[in-house]
């Protein structure tokens, strides 16, 4: 009996070790903090990040300290006699009232340019506007008469389905592919002008930094930017519930140098040309 | 002489069976169908979390379909909010504050009933919307146009369950107020009453406030829906963010009415296991009050991402950030009730304990999305989701189990089995950080919320926050049963109950006699 107990406890162990060991290999654990992207927004708005955590940290450690001074020091059971006096002290209320005050100032204060960058969506080189469909995004490269949509590529749409069979983790970018995806220049800053067709939708990228409404019967604006040192494909999903397919819409952005989108443009251009002609 | 005595009998007890529940006028019944309603809802609406749990625990679809899974999380949230929370709170208000001030009833006790029955209807008939056309309501509890004008068949009865809601709420939320401001014992003036009555009051001012704008909202979504106004529709001249705003403008005052009681509980319990009264009292009142104030000009953090003016969003930032100051006095007057003081760690200040520390987590995220270059990545992640979380698990519901634990001896004359209450405890408050804190991690790397399916970057973190949900939940079947063990026997409870008892509710015998204080106690 002892022995068996001794099997099962040693398996239980071996097993659970296993796991622990191939975990590492098939896992994204790092993925545990924000982005900090590749473009101008998205690494003032990790900075602000990271400011505000580490802050909020050190708050922590002090107030979470007194508490666990207090819970320690103070007990009953280790004879600790209450003291029915401590009812109020006027100038320590009054400092716990203004720290806080100066502080939450102080953390306020940085983003106030940022955010007036943000805003500021002037001087842009590129103007690309975004529908939101129920359930994928159109793209219209204003003043080019090019224009396309982009929805959920093919491998992700059959093995989402339930009961499909397919294991997720087969399908290259799960989700995070298009059939057709948003092409821009690096080192150039794109407004995005967002609307929608039927309901209110999201546009965001996190590694742009940015996200913002698309909302049907009226334009925003945003802008972004990809480090001209950093080409690449970007993925993001639609970021406002949207109905039953709300996690189905993703967004991707392949970033090209100036020269390379520029010939991209004119190649969709011609494409475009001969269905302009027959629609007019 | 025998005769007079029955009669005495008949008018001081309550009627037997089924009738007592359907008539009876008395607080402390109303506040235990109160509370019997929300353990029901908090089951039902933990049912469809494990669901929506289960169907992320990896990625791929199992178990809903999309459709489905929309539906459960909008229930998720509405019987949650408003079936569970809400309703704990009004039936701790029943019960304590008629017994806190020295009342002998509520100040409108037909009334009192009135709201109880109306809401039960109204989630009999929000519940009934899984059985209509196209399913229960989808468009996440916020409700925000144009999605929700998708709803089918159920999108009346969802509309008419909210307004029943907000009935029964303004009802009960104007008997808290009649009877603190008319009812209290002679001598029991305002700033000597416990802080849980004092956070309910506050508490009931804000339902009172917002309660007919959420009905107001729901009501132009009706029109819009059936009658083709204009509202929310830009094809006609109106504008679907103006739903957003006057939704938050109630909506933020909600999360107070979710929380301050919780905050009145805490500053009941921490001084009763510390042996010494509230550190600071009359700033924990006044904290209260100007969180309840702040609640209002802040709603626009919620729709930060909707495109609004630099100045708005500024205001919104720091107007938000405001509310921690109020919110840090609390906390620190708490931890310094605390200082000097002769701990014990009975159940109830196990919990609070966990609330203290916990709902000052959910405290910094919260701060952290109120900075808005910041929010444009968190909002509409998992790292909004993991906020409200934790300032509503371990905070409130964390808090309501503390009041439950406090003074459910005083409500059934038996003391509950401390050890199962201990491991009740331990279970829960581990499985709760199982289940939240990695969905920190989720938001951040990129996850939005309400997907049903999603990347394959994210499955680890899901799969161990899901852990944590099926653990956080099992572990309240633990609660369940030690409340029936409790109200079938135990140890008899003496009147004071705890240590060091503070307040009239420990003057009366144990268990509470159905009336109470029928003649006013003194206040000295």
């Amino acid at each position: 009996m002892r022995i068996v107990n001794r099997f099962l406890k040693r398996s239980v162990v071996a097993g659970a070790a296993a796991m622990l060991a191939s975990l590492p290999a098939r896992a994204d654990w790092g993925a545990i903090n924000m982005p900090r992207g590749v473009s101008e927004l998205s690494h003032d708005i990790y900075d602000i990040h990271m400011t505000m955590f580490w802050i909020c940290f050190a708050i922590a450690v002090v107030t979470f300290g007194a508490m666990i001074v207090a819970m320690v020091r103070f007990r009953k059971s280790k004879g600790a006699v209450a003291d029915q006096k401590l009812l109020h002290n006027a100038r320590l209320e009054a400092t716990w009232t203004l720290i806080p005050v100066v502080i939450l100032i102080g953390m306020a204060i940085p983003s106030v340019d940022k955010l007036i960058k943000i805003e500021d969506t002037s001087g842009s080189g590129l103007t690309v506007k975004v529908t939101g469909h129920q359930w994928y995004w159109q793209y219209e490269y204003l003043g080019t008469g090019v224009s396309f949509y982009s929805r959920l590529a093919r491998t992700s749409d059959v093995a989402r389905q339930k009961g499909s069979g397919i294991d997720p983790r087969t399908v290259e970018n799960y989700l995070l592919e298009v059939d057709k995806p948003l092409m821009v220049p690096t080192g150039v800053k794109i407004r995005l002008l967002l609307t929608a067709n039927d309901v209110i939708h999201a546009w965001w990228v996190p590694d742009f930094g940015m996200k913002r409404d698309a909302i049907p019967g009226f334009i925003n604006e945003m802008w972004i930017s990809v480090d001209a040192d950093k080409p690449g494909t970007y993925r993001g999903q639609c970021a406002e519930l949207c109905g039953a397919d709300h996690g189905f819409m993703p967004i991707v952005v392949v970033a090209k140098p100036k020269a390379e989108f520029e010939a991209w443009l004119e190649e969709q251009k011609t494409a475009a040309a001969p269905a302009l002609a027959a629609t007019e | 002489m025998s005769h007079a005595a029955s009669h005495d009998d008949h008018a001081n007890g309550p009627p037997k069976g089924i009738v007592r529940w359907l008539t009876t006028t008395n607080h402390k019944d109303i506040g235990t169908m109160y509370l019997v309603f929300s353990l029901m809802m908090f089951l039902v609406g933990g049912g469809f979390a494990f669901m929506i749990r289960a169907e992320l625990f990896q990625p791929g679809l199992q178990i809903l379909n999309p459709a489905v899974f929309n539906q459960m999380t909008t229930m998720h949230a509405l019987i949650m909010v408003f079936g569970a929370v809400m309703p704990a709170t009004v039936g701790l208000a029943n019960w304590m504050i008629p017994m806190q001030i020295g009342a002998a009833d509520m100040a409108l006790p037909r009334m009192n009933l009135f709201s109880f029955w109306l809401l039960a209807f109204a989630f009999l008939l929000l519940l009934s919307t899984f059985l209509m056309p196209g399913g229960a309501p989808a468009s996440g509890w916020t409700l925000y146009p144009p999605l929700v004008l998708q709803t089918g068949e159920a999108f009346p009865l969802a509309i008419f369950s909210i307004h029943l809601m907000g009935a029964s709420s303004i009802m009960g939320a104007i008997n808290v107020i009649v009877t603190i401001v008319n009812m209290r014992a002679p001598g029991m003036t305002l700033l000597k009453m416990p802080l849980f009555s004092w956070s309910w009051l506050i508490t009931a001012y804000l339902l009172i406030a917002v309660m007919p704008v959420f009905a107001g909202a729901v009501t132009m979504l009706l029109t819009d829906y059936f009658f083709h106004t204009s509202f929310f529709n830009a094809a006609g001249g109106g504008d679907p963010v103006l739903f957003q705003h006057v939704f938050w403008f109630f909506g933020h005052p909600e999360v107070y009415i979710m929380i301050l009681p919780a905050f009145g509980i805490v500053s009941e319990i921490i001084p009763t296991f510390s042996r010494k009264p509230i550190f600071g009292y009359e700033a924990m009142v006044f904290a209260i009050a100007s969180i309840a104030f702040l609640s209002f000009i802040v709603w626009a953090h919620h729709m930060f991402t909707v495109g609004m003016p630099l100045a708005g969003q500024l205001f919104f930032t720091l107007s938000t950030m405001l509310i921690a100051v109020p919110t840090g006095v609390k906390i620190f007057n708490w931890t310094t009730t605390m200082w000097r003081g002769s701990l014990s760690f009975e159940p109830p200040m196990l919990f609070a304990l966990a609330f203290l520390f916990l709902f000052t987590l959910g405290g910094f995220s919260g701060l952290m999305l109120a900075i808005v270059p910041a929010d444009y990545q968190y909002h509409d992640t998992y790292f909004v989701v993991a906020h409200f979380h934790y300032v509503l698990v371990p905070g409130s519901v964390f808090a309501l189990m503390a009041a439950v634990y406090y003074w459910m001896p005083k409500w059934t004359g038996h003391m509950y089995d401390m050890t199962l209450a201990k491991w009740h405890f331990w279970l829960s408050a581990i499985f709760v950080n199982v289940l939240f804190f990695p969905q920190h991690f989720l938001g951040l790397a990129g996850m939005p919320r309400r997907i049903p399916d999603y990347a394959s970057q994210f499955a680890d973190w899901n799969m161990v926050s899901s852990i944590g949900a099926f653990g956080f939940g099992l572990s309240q079947l633990l609660f369940i049963w030690l409340i029936v063990k409790c109200v079938r026997g135990g140890a008899p409870a003496t009147a004071g109950v705890w240590d060091w008892p503070h307040g009239l509710e420990w003057t009366v015998p144990s268990p509470a006699p159905y009336h109470t204080f029928e003649k006013a106690p003194e206040i000295h």
